[in-house]
């Protein structure tokens, strides 16, 4: 996070710019409300949190520049842990530019970008991974990415993790109790089950790891892949899912040369539709270029959709197809294109083939029943409405760490090793845990051990 | 009557002792006050020196130069290696000690330091003159001026002594309690409170019957305390194992409406990990046994000391329970247990060199900082004549890492996290616990005792050797190779894992089940290379090998936390302006000042948000 003085009263509009019904200008700070006061012409008091209807006028003259809603926050119950007025005006850019000068000139300045967050983080108003939730609950565009900040931002990440932590440390407690009182009449955790907790452990903490794959999707949209010969109509699918004209269609085969990416929203998922060149054998210098650069961007793909033209493929194409597919080992489904130049007797060869469906991507026919395909795939992806998913790659890395640390407990258990050894392994997946939420390792482990335990002499 | 004096310490027990012997030892003219010149370097409690994590901070305190550990070693009745079934880095040193003959021994060693005189009185107050201690004021109303004071109270001040519902003022049974120092102070802006201890009661070894409980040896063979050329022990006193049992907790029972603890007679918190046999029995009901182990007093003495039976109970109770215990039913008790209460001042007051924030010159160390263990008083009373005379000689104070040391641990967690119960050394209380091993104590610390001036150059020189001498057999085991058909029926033998092609012996000693006594079995040229090695430089190069991976990864982790370290707080740091710390961290900031980034980190009520915000105020 870059440093800006956190001395200063800091505004900025906090709806987007251009003309909406409203438009909403922050202030916040210190003098928030002393700086509110000079042009609006209610007075503000109290300590708590106001809503009010008022006249914004040029300060020091009746002149009236809008009428809005203003609400009021006082330190430290608001969002920065400052004072915050809010406007809510009318949205004329014209309203909005001008309250904005009167503001910087009653002595606030622009925020910078992330700011009020960072405001918020440095009053103790959020942890670390609650404003990075912040962060990304502003840059959602999707509800799904938009439920994912919010459970970050609310804490539930972090209780989860927080939760994994005070595992770990009942876990290492055990050892510590080795170690530490060898000599007391106790019993000591037998190493089987020391074993089997840890494998529970490191089982949950690569279940958050895998939901990362999940969330970064929901954050970034989940990438399909129109793959197919040339010319089966790709391009026509892509401009038809996006209602369009996108990629350049003709019939010439190998058209389109390069990969294209287009973002569609369908049922609150953001998805990314990657067509790519077709693949086909080729001279062609560039095709050939396109062609490699298409098979690296089906990798990064989590569903395939193979197009064809239904006039041209054979059953044993299919099954071709099919091979060339599970090389992959993403899943993929087939979709049969140009319904609209089929016979009725050739459409029943292509029915009841499992992972195929039929469409016509010209005239836009069941590319609604290809949607809620789609939909159902993401559904089938386990539960993201309940789970915590992983979204961020910092967390991502410390959670890695924390996995490779109790990889090695479980060899070094394996192994059969000194306790204090397992202890030190045990520790530094303690350590990274605690590096997601900044948590500081303290005497959680004596605490531990002497509640539970009959110690000393 | 009094000459000058560099340091004035104030109390001769472990910490006293330790304290006037470091800073008489680098030059600093010392003069010991004690209220009975027969009490010097008393157990108070049970006659023993070390113990897991304990044994460790008693090799530190040699290796630095300190007495703790040759006077153990001269006067130790048993001798056991605990924890060595564990890593090398868990082996713990701990001796049974002859109690008169360890005060004894730790008197003459300071009368043989030309450097000390001694003065038997209570001190009563210190001579305090525009912020700085001067001196001291004594019962007889001398004032003795000093450059610096090291005050050891131990349970001394206002002390109250407590056995069932009588209660009576003391510092320990029988000796006279001290008064005036802690209202002065408090006077002057310290906070102080009360803390408990106690202890069990010791009884007559000829009444009890051994041959129906356990006997508990010292070791086959013996080691010792200090890497100096102290005697080994020859012969050794066992100890014995015995239970209480439901009788035993029936009986105790009777007396916990007399129960000073539990009528709330008594104020002060006591260890959690020492506590009263009535506070076993009362928290862990499920328990129907708890383990007693009879200790021997001395060489020739037939008193014995009941460890796990530490009461504050009617005299009369802890009698018949004592009678009830299986071996003891014919016992004498020479004196009952009790309990003792005192004043002590948070340590979070303290800076790292154990001086105190509020008043220059003055140095606090052991039960007074809110401590228990002799081990651990004696290591402070070493590090606070260590810094009180290199103050007056104006040098650069000592102050030990927590990689560096136990006691750096120690007083690092005291300083910042200050401590409401008896704090203690564990083991799991420091982040480098495989670095901190008893066995190169004096490869981490004789180098700084010997750079202050209170190591001796034979100590240095010892230590050089044997470092040397280690790297050597290293270098010589990476370089021996064997072949398979020289060494694949000997590891069939100990069902190790057969080699296939040529190896280093250093690859096959990092298997958990060989060690380098075993390999030298199994090779002449092994055993041949060995010869030329002292069994300390083959032990050091045995757990180099052996967890060179785990030391390693502590090496790592220690210098990567350095980095904090390193980031310097201004010493006149105004945490008031920066408005985003939380109220109980920067409260916790101002009263210790911390002087680098690393050590708010660990102070406790700091925050990891603190911490953060810190960090982006000082732009890092």
């Amino acid at each position: 996070m870059h440093l800006y003085s956190k001395e200063d009263t800091i505004v900025a509009l906090a709806t987007p710019a251009g003309v909406g019904a409203l438009g909403v200008v922050r202030l916040s700070g210190r003098h928030a409300v002393e700086i509110a006061q000079k042009f609006c012409k209610k007075k503000i008091a109290g300590k708590d949190s106001l809503l009010f209807f008022a006249k914004l006028a040029y300060p020091d003259t009746e002149n009236i520049l809008d009428e809005a809603m203003v609400s009021v926050y006082f330190a430290p119950r608001s969002f920065t842990g400052e004072d915050i007025v809010e406007f809510c005006c009318h949205g004329s850019s014209f309203i909005l530019k001008e309250l904005l000068r009167l503001i910087l000139e009653a002595g606030a300045r622009l925020a910078q970008a992330g700011e009020f967050t960072q405001r918020a983080f440095l009053n103790g108003r959020m942890d670390l991974a609650q404003a990075e939730g912040v962060a990304d609950l502003i840059a959602s565009d999707s509800s799904a990415s938009h439920r994912l900040a919010m459970t970050q931002m609310r804490g539930g990440f972090s209780d989860k993790i927080k939760q994994m932590r005070e595992d770990l440390i009942r876990l290492a407690a055990l050892l510590e109790l080795e170690l530490d009182f060898a000599e007391e009449d106790v019993e000591f955790a037998n190493r089987q089950e020391l074993y089997t907790q840890n494998t529970q452990l490191a089982y949950a903490i690569e279940q958050l790891i895998g939901s990362y794959k999940l969330g970064n999707v929901m954050k970034h949209g989940f990438p399909v892949a129109i793959v197919g010969k040339p010319n089966a109509g790709k391009s026509t699918l892509l401009n038809a899912l996006l209602d369009e004209d996108r990629a350049i269609v003709s019939s010439i085969a190998g058209t389109t040369r390069d990969t294209i990416e287009e973002q569609k929203n369908i049922g609150g998922i953001r998805f990314r539709f990657i067509d790519t060149a077709g693949l086909r054998e080729t001279e062609d210098v560039i095709e050939k270029l396109g062609i490699e650069r298409t098979l690296k961007k089906i990798q990064e793909a989590q569903l395939i959709l193979y197009l064809f033209d239904m006039q041209d493929f054979s059953l044993e194409d299919l099954e071709e197809a099919k091979i060339q597919l599970e090389a992959y080992q993403i899943p993929y489904y087939f979709v049969g294109n140009k319904t609209d130049l089929l016979s009725e007797d050739s459409l029943k060869t292509w029915a009841n083939i499992p992972q195929l469906m039929s469409i016509s991507a010209q005239n836009k026919a069941d590319i609604k029943a290809l949607e809620a395909m789609l939909l159902t795939h993401i559904d089938q992806t386990p539960d993201h409405e309940s789970q915590i998913i992983l979204s961020n790659a910092r967390h991502l890395s410390c959670l890695q760490n924390t996995l490779k640390a109790l990889h090695t407990v479980r060899n070094t258990l394996d192994a059969r090793l000194s306790t204090e050894l397992i202890a030190s392994d045990l520790r530094e997946a303690v350590y990274h845990l605690g590096e997601i939420v900044g948590e500081i390792t303290n005497n959680d482990l004596l605490d531990f051990i002497f509640s539970k335990f009959c110690i000393g002499k | 009557m009094f000459p000058e004096y560099d340091v004035l310490v104030v109390g001769a027990g472990h910490a006293g002792c330790e304290a006037a012997h470091a800073a008489a030892q680098m030059g600093a003219k010392v003069l010991l006050f004690t209220m009975d010149m027969t009490k010097v370097g008393q157990m108070s409690c049970n006659p023993a020196m070390g113990g897991v994590a304990k044994g460790q901070i008693v090799r530190e305190i040699d290796a630095l130069g300190g007495m703790s550990g040759i006077v153990s070693d001269k006067t130790m009745i048993q001798f056991r290696m605990l924890n060595r079934s564990k890593g090398a880095a868990m082996w713990s040193p701990r001796c049974q000690s002859d109690r008169a003959r360890f005060a004894e021994e730790w008197r003459l060693t300071l009368e043989r330091n030309p450097n000390i005189d001694f003065w038997q009185d209570m001190v009563v107050g210190m001579l305090i003159e525009a912020g700085k201690a001067v001196g001291v004021k004594t019962g007889m109303g001398q004032e003795i001026r000093g450059k610096s004071v090291v005050l050891t109270s131990g349970t001394f001040m206002n002390g109250i002594i407590h056995i069932g519902e009588k209660q009576f003022g003391g510092g320990r049974i029988g000796e006279k309690g001290s008064h005036g120092i802690t209202e002065q102070l408090v006077t002057h802006g310290f906070e102080a409170g009360r803390m408990k201890t106690g202890t069990p009661p010791r009884i007559d070894g000829r009444t009890i019957n051994y041959s129906i409980i356990e006997e508990q040896f010292g070791d086959e063979n013996p080691s010792k305390f200090s890497y100096m050329d102290t005697p080994a022990l020859t012969k050794q006193r066992s100890c014995f194992i015995t239970y209480t049992n439901e009788k035993v907790h029936e009986i105790l029972k009777t007396g916990f409406e007399k129960s000073p603890m539990f009528q709330g007679r008594i104020q002060g918190l006591g260890p959690r990990y020492c506590p009263s046999i009535e506070d076993k029995i009362n928290r862990f009901a499920d328990r129907d046994r708890h383990q007693i182990f009879i200790e021997p007093e001395g060489w020739d003495t037939v008193e014995v000391y009941i460890n796990g039976f530490s009461t504050s109970l009617p005299d009369d109770v802890q009698f018949k329970a004592l009678q009830s215990i299986e071996g003891l039913e014919n016992a004498k008790m020479f004196r009952p247990g009790y309990a003792i209460e005192y004043d002590y001042f948070p340590p979070d007051q303290l800076k790292l060199t154990l001086e105190t924030q509020l008043i220059e010159n003055l140095y606090f160390a052991g039960q007074i900082n809110g401590t228990t263990g002799y081990e651990e008083a004696a290591c402070q009373g070493l590090m606070a004549g260590i810094n009180a005379c290199l103050k007056v000689q104006e040098k650069e104070p000592l102050i030990l890492k927590r990689s560096d040391a136990y006691i750096g641990v120690l007083i690092d967690d005291l300083v910042n996290k200050g401590t409401d119960e008896p704090y203690r050394m564990f083991t799991s209380r420091a982040e480098y616990r495989i670095i901190l091993r008893q066995d190169n104590a004096d490869i981490r610390l004789t180098p700084l005792g010997y750079s202050i001036g209170l190591a001796g150059k034979d100590r240095y020189d010892k230590m050089q050797a044997k470092q040397a001498s280690s790297e050597a057999l290293i270098r010589e085991i990476a370089h021996l190779k064997v072949k398979p058909e020289e060494i694949n029926p000997a590891l069939a033998d100990i069902n190790s894992a057969q080699i296939r092609e040529k190896i280093s012996i250093g690859t096959l000693l990092k298997r958990p089940e060989i060690d380098l006594a075993c390999l030298s079995t199994m090779h002449e040229s092994i055993a041949n290379m060995l010869q030329n090695y002292t069994p300390e430089a083959q032990e050091q190069a045995e757990i180099f090998i052996k967890y060179e991976t785990y030391i390693d990864k502590e090496q790592r982790m220690a210098e990567k936390l350095l980095e904090l370290e390193d980031a310097r707080i201004p010493a006149n740091f105004d945490y008031e302006k920066v408005k985003a710390l939380s109220s109980e961290g920067l409260q916790k900031m101002k009263k210790i000042r911390p002087e680098t980034i690393g050590q708010a980190t660990r102070i406790s009520g700091v925050s990891a948000s603190d911490v953060q915000i810190l960090m982006i105020y000082m732009g890092r």
